[in-house]
């Protein structure tokens, strides 16, 4: 009988291990981790990147729907082509990246959660702050869960993968960007990419 | 002189448009830095290497083309030999 109870408690304690959330950590060391931005207005279109990307996601593979989590991007890190649009671009005249050193999102809830297989499509809302103006977004998100594949991309480390995509617009306005200025040169939407994977090593 | 600082103009603007066309007719600005994409195999994740390229722009043109009216100006005001020539036979 005892012998029966402590199977039983161990069945129970390693069915609450394999079910419980696993934090991810953002931070890639291969350099991948990207935020692209896109403007397109009538005279000028600007492209770019940010890799600076960093900050935790907690995930339960079990309830997709209970993730939580912030992302955080440092103005620093995003990039043009040009070097001079560049520079204005983290001006005191746009982002003024010295004062804002970094974007986020940290969301608040997921809805609409569809999962198939090791996939993950929902709605999440957060609160999305940008050159010190926060507002909360609603944004799809696709996140796809890669069970023991750490490894595969970092040698000699365990663990698990979170791959989070998501595509989103804003508005400049919104955010004390100039609102209503430039805007035949500078657009005020925002098209807005995140490619990124967070690792939960064992 | 005058002919020589017309010669500059001409192959300054020519130059400037076939190094323009050879390095991909940007019509945006001038690059001095390309994104490269590479793909991740595990994840699929698409990222963004940035690699140092100068890609000349309008703005390139357009200094280039502002250089050549300068040089063709100022050939406007240089004396031409010939003239310069029959003055002293004259005198």
């Amino acid at each position: 009988m005892k012998t029966k109870l402590a199977i039983l408690a161990l069945i129970g304690v390693t069915g609450v291990v394999l079910a419980a959330p696993q934090t991810f950590d953002f931070k890639d060391p291969k350099g991948i981790n990207n935020a692209g931005f896109k403007l397109d207005a009538p005279l000028e279109a600007i492209n770019g990147n940010a890799s600076g990307v960093s900050g935790t996601v907690t995930f339960d593979p079990a309830n997709p729907g209970a993730t939580k989590g912030k992302i955080i991007v440092a103005t620093s890190s995003l990039m043009l082509p040009n070097p001079m649009q560049r520079t204005h671009m983290l001006s005191d005249k746009w982002l003024d990246a010295t004062k804002n050193p970094e974007i986020s999102f940290e969301s608040k809830e997921f809805k609409n959660v569809q999962t198939a297989g090791d996939t993950t499509t929902a709605d999440v809302t957060g609160t999305f702050t940008l050159k010190g103006v926060s507002k909360d977004l609603t944004v799809p998100v696709k996140l796809t869960y890669l069970k023991d594949k750490l490894g595969d991309r970092l040698p000699n480390q365990k663990g698990d993968l979170l791959v989070i995509r998501a595509s989103f617009s804003i508005k400049r306005g919104d955010f004390n960007i100039n609102p209503g200025q430039y805007e035949d040169k500078v657009a005020d939407t925002i098209e807005l990419t995140l490619s990124i994977a967070g690792a939960s090593p064992k | 002189m005058k002919k020589i600082l017309r010669i500059i103009a001409t192959l300054l603007v020519a130059g400037a448009i076939i190094f323009w066309m050879a390095a991909g007719a940007n019509r945006g600005w001038t690059k001095t830095r390309v994104p490269i994409k590479t793909v991740d195999a595990v994840t699929g994740l698409e990222g963004v290497q940035w690699q140092d390229k100068f890609v000349p722009g309008v703005d390139f043109l357009g200094a280039a083309l502002l250089g050549a009216g300068l040089l063709a100006g100022i050939s406007l005001f240089v004396p031409s030999k010939s003239k310069k020539t029959r003055i002293e036979t004259n005198q």
